[in-house]
């Protein structure tokens, strides 16, 4: 039955909760990221965003909150040419932001699951 | 001694605004100056401004009036003369000039203020290849000469600022932030209003600085009444479009919406780096500091002080710095040379 | 059993049978292990007419890198001399024993040892041309150790040599390295001692002999023949496991090299071939910009290929390097260290493939009798690259189709350095896609990142230029006539061009034409990255500008009054790194025309 409203979920974030704990690792890895100011120029140069709504720094804030929903879906839009880690006035690494994320995204990735085959061929 | 030789009790390097108001408070103190300007020109910087935030007035009767007030003093004054080096000896300088001729002083004032930033290097703003695209410097000889068009004579129907270029920029190497373009911008966007109304002026901005007395309400007034439409969010690049307008390519990151967008005039806020003399010359001396510019002993109680005795420093050679600020650093400094200068003759 | 037999040399036979079995075993492992591709890529080379010129090559090969060293020994004699004299001094040592033995026993009827040990056995030969054969061993022993007291003194001091670093060994490899050292003034010893009972020794062997005390020479003989047998025992033992395996995998891949075998995106038994042919010799370190400005000094080639070999972790190695390709020219086994680079950094489940959809609806353009131009991603943000190369076009009246004017999609070298090879074939489609429907004459572009993808990665059927070749051409048809100026210009060979595309002299040629070039230090092979390659996403931007202050350094050593290069990256890094102009090699062109 259809009353004419619904009843909206809570959209607020606790910030000191969600993903915090996945923020500090990637910090970690990469330690540029820290100085992100938020200035847009990554977005604006962007080359996929040419083409379709990829928003790099939407990305990255939205993990900085916990929110991962489709951001690895969002992430692999990248062509990872570099032109977002040359504008940035800041000096973030943006293409191994990029890829960190993506890893981190991901499931099924292991770090280092593609040495399989040295293993097993080794000597 | 030589007749290539002057003296003097102090040499001041340097007449912009800080050089001159220094060597006048000096003067009519019955010191004995020499004040050395490598440009034919007084306070060239200044003079290229045509008026000054936050209220309007005329940068070229600033410029008059402090010319008016060192032609009165008894200052020794040198134009198109370039200290290009200086020592100290026996409690005493020697500064050389471009001309091979020796001055003495006791004491020296650097104020060898500041150069704009070379917009050519982000070569992705298009300064120097677009036509379109201009400085806030070359704005201001427009707006100074009432005479405001686009690449084709016309009127200009859409003019964008873009804030912090070669400011807080890690890519050039300057951190720093310039501190007098965001109001500067402001006060030029308003005054592209007063001169075309009917043009859309949009300002892009990292974040807007509005530190001084008046300017947050000159921020508001640009808002309010010149219906200025701010947008957060840097350019990255620009590029020509088929009619010689600009194209430029920005985030207004508060929307989180990348924008596309023509503009007649793209208006690049250059700031403030260094000039060649303060590098040139606080690296001479050994007090160079941070991107350049000269380091002072404290930024509290001794901002005109330097490590070395009788080398004393004023204005935009430290730092960027509004003209006011300038101003009152050189009176500042003025009063602190006078006390070493009494110390010094006294032993 | 024979009367050439002494207990002494079973440590040798065995050593040498399990050498020889296990290398068998190695290189049938390795030969099995090449891809569908490369075993063609054999098969096409035996079976036809192009096998007689490449076993001469070979031959030729073989002979000049294995024993001569050429190729160490142009890029530092000393290095060259140290290899030289263990490797040939070696090999004629053991030939030449074989073939006095051969001499002596008139060709039939002794064990097969006896020329490691002929001296020892044969203990009248004392007369006539025997002293001709036992001078000419020890010159060749001389030689030998004359490599091997080099080495001892590089392992302590490398600058002896003139190397900056020496490679740090695994304690395996130190080990071994000892037996190695030993082996040689063994047989000095031993064959001293015999020299001394029997006077079979020659100008070296007689003289140490001579000295020896008659008793001394009686006990220590046996146990001096010992040692040394032990020595090569334990030499040959470990040697398959060990860096010394270089030695007799550089053949077998020489061999395969020849017959048209190449690195692909996998891990093949050619890589195995390549990992194992590394002689650690440290001569990559030298060149590593990122040893030099940074001290890095676990990700070189040498490093990299040891890990890669030993299963050793190596996530630093792989993720950490320019891909400036100073290694990959550098190196004398003509290994190839960043093709095995990009298949570790093979990223696995990241690497999906279908998420390029959106640029299917990107139209081309019907661009026949047209010159396609592709600026690249980073030309955007160098306008003035492109719009001289627009003017260009329209100096020479050369119709042209800018491809990527708006928008770029891109080339997908990017992606694949990172070791996204489905993706990046993904992005090769796209463009592909475009290229083939446009009709385009020619693929000009702009940035050699995007030219050497479109050259060796997309098999187009249209001919792929850089701007340099194509103004090169102009100039040289009298096409462009641009004015001379004055101009003192350094270039700077980006890495991508030069390295990777081997063209070094187009845009001298080019430059010529517009100002005086300024010699730099170092330059074309050896020109400095500068610092901000793709290739790299581990540094940060700090460490990226000193790698790019050395380039600035080295090429504004003789003060120039500009710097040009051929890459928007490059001049990007430039431009940031200091107020020197920095101009591109088509703008300067267009400035003159």
């Amino acid at each position: 039955m259809d009353f004419g409203f619904t009843i909206s979920k809570p959209r607020s974030i606790e910030p000191t909760e969600a993903g915090r704990e996945q923020l500090l690792q990637l910090e970690e890895q990469v330690p540029t990221f820290r100085r992100c100011m938020n200035c847009g120029g990554c977005t604006a140069t962007c080359s996929a965003g040419q083409f379709t709504d990829f928003n790099i720094r939407k990305v990255h804030n939205l993990y900085r909150w916990g929110q991962y929903k489709e951001l690895d879906e969002e992430l692999q839009k990248c062509m990872l040419c570099g032109k977002c880690t040359l504008v940035c006035p800041r000096g973030v690494n943006l293409r191994s932001l990029i890829i960190h994320l993506r890893k981190a995204l991901n499931k099924d990735h292991q770090p280092g699951d593609y040495q399989h085959f040295i293993r097993n061929n080794n000597r | 001694m030589s007749d290539r030789t002057t003296t003097a009790q102090v040499a001041v390097i340097g007449g912009g605004p800080a050089g001159i108001e220094a060597a006048c408070a000096l003067s009519n103190n019955g010191i004995r100056v020499s004040l050395f300007e490598s440009e034919p020109v007084l306070a060239h910087n200044v003079g290229n401004k045509f008026k000054l935030f936050p209220d309007f007035s005329s940068a070229s009767e600033l410029v008059a009036t402090l010319s008016h007030k060192l032609s009165g003093s008894h200052v020794s004054v040198h134009l198109d003369t370039e200290i290009v080096s200086m020592e100290q000896k026996g409690g005493l300088w020697f500064l050389t000039d471009n001309y091979g001729h020796t001055h003495e002083a006791v004491a020296v004032l650097l104020a060898t203020g500041y150069d704009v930033f070379d917009a050519r290097r982000k070569e992705e703003l298009g300064y120097g290849i677009y036509k379109g695209v201009v400085t806030s410097i070359d704005l201001e000889s427009m707006l100074k000469a009432g005479k405001l068009v686009n690449v084709l004579g016309e009127q200009p129907q859409c003019v964008t600022f873009l804030q912090c270029v070669g400011s807080r920029d890690e890519k050039i190497g300057n951190h720093y932030c310039s501190k007098v373009c965001c109001v500067t911008a402001v006060k030029q966007a308003i005054e592209v209003k007063k001169l075309s109304p009917r043009t859309d002026v949009f300002l892009f901005y990292m974040d807007l600085r509005m530190w001084g007395q008046g300017f947050e309400e000159l921020y508001r007034e640009a808002q309010e009444q010149y219906g200025i439409r701010f947008v957060r969010g840097r350019i990255s690049e620009a590029a020509s479009t088929f009619d010689d307008r600009v194209q430029i390519k920005a985030e207004d990151t508060l929307v989180g919406q990348p924008l596309k967008m023509s503009t007649d005039l793209l208006v690049l806020m250059v700031g403030m780096e260094a000039s060649c003399g303060t590098k040139k010359l606080a690296s001479c001396c050994g007090v160079e500091g941070a991107y350049g510019f000269a380091h002072s002993c404290s930024p509290y109680l001794s901002d005109n002080m330097t490590d070395r005795q009788g080398l004393f420093l004023a204005g935009s050679c430290k730092r960027p710095m509004s003209v006011s600020d300038t101003v009152n650093d050189a009176r500042s400094a003025a009063v602190g040379i006078a006390d070493y200068l009494k110390t010094a003759l006294s032993n | 059993m024979s009367s050439y037999f002494h207990p002494f040399i079973l440590p040798f036979c065995i050593g040498t049978l399990v050498l020889f079995a296990v290398i068998a075993v190695k290189f049938y492992r390795w030969i099995s292990g090449l891809d569908r591709k490369q075993k063609k890529n054999v098969w096409m080379s035996l079976l036809t007419v192009r096998i007689f010129p490449s076993l001469w090559r070979i031959f030729k090969e073989i002979v000049k890198e294995v024993l001569l060293h050429v190729n160490i020994t142009r890029y530092n004699w000393r290095m060259g001399y140290m290899h030289r004299s263990i490797a040939l001094g070696w090999f004629l040592l053991i030939v030449t024993g074989f073939v006095e033995t051969l001499f002596h026993f008139r060709g039939s009827g002794h064990p097969p040892w006896l020329g490691i040990f002929f001296r020892f056995f044969v203990r009248d030969y004392t007369y006539g041309i025997s002293r001709v054969w036992a001078d000419v061993m020890d010159l060749l022993l001389l030689y030998v150790l004359s490599g091997v007291s080099i080495a001892i003194f590089k392992s302590i001091y490398s600058r002896i040599v003139g190397m900056r670093k020496n490679t740090r060994l695994r304690w395996f490899d130190i080990c071994l390295r000892y037996s190695l050292w030993l082996i040689f003034p063994m047989r000095l010893l031993s064959e001293s001692a015999t020299a001394a009972l029997t006077g079979n020794g020659g100008f070296l062997t007689q003289g140490i002999g001579d000295m020896m005390p008659t008793e001394f020479a009686q006990v220590m003989e046996v146990p001096f023949w010992t040692a040394y047998s032990t020595c090569l025992c334990v030499f040959f033992v470990l040697f398959p496991f060990s860096r010394y395996m270089h030695i007799f995998t550089e053949p077998l891949l020489i061999v395969f090299r020849s017959l048209g075998v190449r690195e692909g995106s996998q891990p093949t038994g050619y890589t195995r071939m390549e990992l194992n042919a590394c002689s650690r010799c440290g001569i990559c370190i030298d060149g590593c910009p990122l040893d030099k400005d940074l001290n890095i000094n676990d990700i070189q080639g040498v490093y990299l290929l040891r890990d890669v070999r030993h299963g050793l972790p190596h996530r630093n190695a792989t993720e950490n390097c320019l891909m400036c390709d100073q290694c990959v020219v550098d190196c004398p086994v003509g290994i190839e260290i960043n093709e095995i680079r990009k298949q570790e950094r093979n990223k696995g489940t990241l690497d999906t493939h279908d998420n390029y959809r959106f640029l299917d609806s990107v139209k081309s353009f019907n661009a026949i009798g047209r010159i396609a131009y592709f600026g690249g991603c980073m030309s955007h943000l160098t306008p003035g690259v492109t719009e001289s190369m627009k003017k260009i076009f329209d100096a020479v009246g050369q119709k042209y189709w800018l491809m990527d004017e708006d928008k770029t999609i891109c080339c997908g070298r990017p992606l694949l350095q990172q070791g996204f090879i489905a993706q990046a074939a993904e992005l090769r489609r796209k463009n592909a896609r475009l290229i083939v429907e446009s009709h385009a004459q020619y693929l000009v572009t702009s940035c050699p990142i995007c030219y050497q993808s479109f050259k060796k990665e997309y098999n187009l059927p249209i001919k792929v230029i850089h701007h340099t070749e194509y103004l090169a051409v102009l100039i040289r048809l009298g096409k462009l006539k641009p004015h001379k100026t004055g101009l003192k210009v350094a270039y700077h060979d980006p890495c991508e061009l030069g390295r990777g595309c081997n063209i070094y002299d187009e845009p001298r040629e080019v430059l010529q034409a517009v100002a005086d070039l300024v010699r730099v230090q170092k330059e074309r092979e050896h020109s400095i990255c500068c610092g901000h390659s793709l290739g790299n996403t581990a540094l940060d931007v700090e460490k990226q500008d000193k790698v790019r202050d050395a380039a600035l350094r080295n090429l504004t050593a003789d003060h120039p009054d500009l710097i040009a290069t051929a890459c928007p990256m490059c001049k990007k890094a430039f431009q940031h790194g200091q107020p020197t102009h920095v101009k591109d090699v088509a703008e300067l062109i267009a400035e003159q025309l």
